[in-house]
């Protein structure tokens, strides 16, 4: 095993596994608040990338166009939740979950036609020039993906342990009726946590696009490994999002440079399947004790 | 008979009747992808037949009849194209086919056209439509197996024979991946080592590493569809790799560099004469169809031309030459029109079709390219 291989494996699985843990982090919040996995969640990171792209084709300066971006993606959000999630308060979370699945292909459909069918990239955020050590190189943005993780987490943990609305969301959580008998707007939270989530994903969207890449249908593969990601990591958990995202990569490309390029996916999701036999909850998962 | 059964009765009658009273046409067949998938091959094939139809009808028709374009969509499912293909042959009585998109809908309706023995001219990529050869199956677009030699024959210019791939996984980078394996021993290429990533992947960097550590590779040659080679490009340089870099003519799109970014200096692709068609020199014979076709096209629709709709214009003059040489629409009578097509200039190449090449392409359908400055330079 040479060094400047295994770093450059190593940088690899973390400019991926950045991106995996950036889009897992989105799923934690509406999970935490209703107990859906949202399968939109993919929608809102592509959502991020499209706008900034397009709101930049039209002239815009990209930083204005990457707020505005956010502030498109919490719209649809919000509405996501309002005309899809709400109407079907009380009903179980699967067919909820169902419905994301739904309101994602709807998005997807509406991608096709507001933007166009097409590739595209945004120029990275910061400087160009892949940064050498040791034989190995890594792009300035893959670390600025990295950072935006990092400080996603801080945010949430801030937001959920310490502000009163972010308690609201764990009781909610916990048991809606007690939460709503105590006052607290349970509808107001978890629509709340969907808009949230719409900028968490946006933000992923913005800040991933210069190495992946966006088209309007990004978003089902990078959902479906960011919630890969996030299971294994145990689902609602922050950090657990980050680690699991981060393993994830890590497990692909050391897989992809020391095993075979054809089997690094089938590898990745056997080291899953492992983990999720001994620990059924993620790494990081509640015991679920806490969520009855 | 109900009252209102009759009245649809008879509404169909007449409805019937207009339709044959109205068409001194002839019905020509285009089952094609244009939602789906596959829409981006699909769209500009349909708007190519329509621009191109009208064009004829306007200038008289062919054999004095003018010519009606039945088109379904398939959405890219192989079932659909299948069931609409029957429909063309039962229904609407076409006398040719253009269209298939996708080698999946066209392997599908192969079966349904041999029986009913109607000229069938494929848009679809796979080297299986026209291997073995079928007495009414054609294609229009070249294949992966020809840009594969066409990169070899490039290599071999360069002195260079031993190279490594990285292919994608989807169906074009594996298709290519098998034509280029195959047709490397003839060509006196040794492929040293092979790595492919998912059509979806967002880094490239643990496969290129392997590849930069192999001895002996002295190039490397990218198979591949959608984002994939723009990211590899770009992984590519980022690892500081020197070796000349060789994409498909999977990517011969402007899009390509404009996602590859200036990583995309110095890397060849094979492409068709359609995409530099302004920079060709004055003497090519394929100037004048692929710079009337890519302002033709442009100009009505707005959109920059591609050269799957260059495969839908091929497939519509193939036709109608070959109707007007058989002086009627008589099927089968086309059919052998189709086959003595020769020096047919379209815009994937010089046609030169016989009984065994139901293609008639040959290697100067390609074109090779080298990105020079965020533009293409064409290589003699």
């Amino acid at each position: 095993m040479k060094v400047p291989e295994f770093l450059q494996f190593a940088f690899s699985g973390l400019t991926v596994g950045a991106v995996y843990a950036l889009v897992a982090l989105g799923f934690t919040l509406i999970y935490n608040a209703s107990d859906v996995i949202n399968f939109a969640q993919g929608e809102f990171v592509m959502l991020g990338g499209m706008t900034t792209v397009f709101l930049g084709l039209a002239g815009v300066p990209l930083p204005l166009a990457a707020c505005l971006a956010i502030v498109v993606t919490v719209a649809v959000g919000l509405a996501l939740h309002r005309f899809a999630i709400e109407p079907a308060r009380g009903a179980s979370a699967v067919v909820l979950i169902i419905i994301t699945i739904g309101a994602s292909i709807f998005l997807r459909g509406a991608a096709q036609l507001v933007f166009d069918k097409r590739f595209h990239s945004l120029p990275p955020w910061v400087g160009g020039d892949a940064i050498r050590v040791g034989g190995a190189a890594i792009l300035p943005q893959s670390l600025m993906v990295l950072g935006g993780a990092v400080v996603i987490v801080v945010l949430l943990w801030a937001f959920i342990d310490r502000t009163l609305v972010g308690k609201a969301m764990v009781a909610t959580a916990a048991n809606e009726l007690a939460a709503r008998l105590v006052g607290i707007d349970t509808r107001r939270v978890v629509g709340l946590s969907f808009g949230i989530s719409a900028a968490i994903g946006a933000v992923a969207g913005i800040l991933i696009t210069p190495i992946t890449l966006t088209s309007y249908d990004v978003g089902t593969l990078l959902a479906l490994k960011g919630f890969a990601a996030a299971m294994l990591g145990g689902i609602g958990s922050a950090v657990g999002a980050v680690v699991g995202g981060l393993l994830l990569g890590l497990l692909e490309a050391f897989a992809a440079g020391y095993v075979s390029s054809q089997y690094k996916d089938a590898v990745a999701f056997l080291v899953i399947l492992i983990v999720l036999l001994a620990m059924p909850r993620g790494l990081f998962g509640r015991a679920s004790a806490e969520r009855v | 008979m109900p009252a209102y059964a009759k009245t649809a009765a008879a509404i169909a009658l007449w409805l019937a009747s207009g339709v044959g009273q109205g068409s001194a046409q002839v019905k020509v067949g285009a089952v094609l992808s244009i939602t789906g998938p596959a829409s981006f091959l699909g769209d500009p094939e349909k708007k190519t037949l329509e621009i191109y139809v009208d064009d004829i009808n306007a200038k008289g028709g062919v054999n004095g009849q003018k010519l009606q374009l039945v088109g379904y969509d398939d959405g890219a499912d192989a079932n659909a194209a299948r069931t609409f293909a029957t429909r063309l042959v039962e229904e609407d009585k076409v006398v040719a086919m253009i269209g298939g998109t996708t080698t999946g809908a066209t392997l599908a309706m192969i079966p349904v056209f041999e029986e009913a023995q109607t000229p069938f001219i494929s848009l679809a990529g796979a080297i299986q439509i026209i291997e073995p050869v079928r007495k009414w199956v054609f294609k229009t677009p070249h294949t992966d197996k020809m840009a594969c030699e066409k990169i070899f024959a490039d290599l071999k210019q360069r002195n260079l024979t031993t190279v490594a791939l990285i292919s994608g996984t989807d169906a074009f980078g594996k298709s290519m991946r098998d034509q280029c394996v195959a047709v490397a021993p003839k060509a006196g290429i040794t492929i040293a080592h092979e790595e492919s990533y998912g059509p979806r992947d967002s880094d490239m960097t643990p496969q290129l590493t392997n590849i930069k550590r192999q001895a002996g590779v002295q190039a490397v040659i990218n198979p591949g569809f959608g984002q994939g080679p723009a990211i590899v490009t770009r992984n590519y340089r980022q690892l500081g790799i020197t070796l000349p870099l060789y994409q498909s003519h999977g990517v011969a799109s402007k899009q390509f560099i404009d996602l590859a970014g200036p990583a995309a200096d110095g890397v060849r692709l094979p492409a068709a004469a359609l995409l530099v068609a302004e920079k060709l020199p004055d003497g090519d014979p394929q100037k004048p169809v692929a710079v009337a076709y890519t302002r033709a096209y442009q100009q009505k629709t707005g959109q920059p031309v591609s050269t799957f709709g260059g495969h839908a214009y091929d497939g519509l003059m193939i036709f109608t030459e070959a109707a007007k040489r058989a002086g009627s629409f008589d099927r089968a009578k086309v059919r052998d029109e189709i086959e003595k097509t020769r020096n047919f200039i379209g815009t994937g190449g010089v046609v030169n079709m016989s009984p065994t090449d139901h293609l008639g392409l040959d290697l100067s359908a390609f074109r090779m390219l080298e990105i020079k400055g965020g533009d293409w330079t064409l290589l003699q």
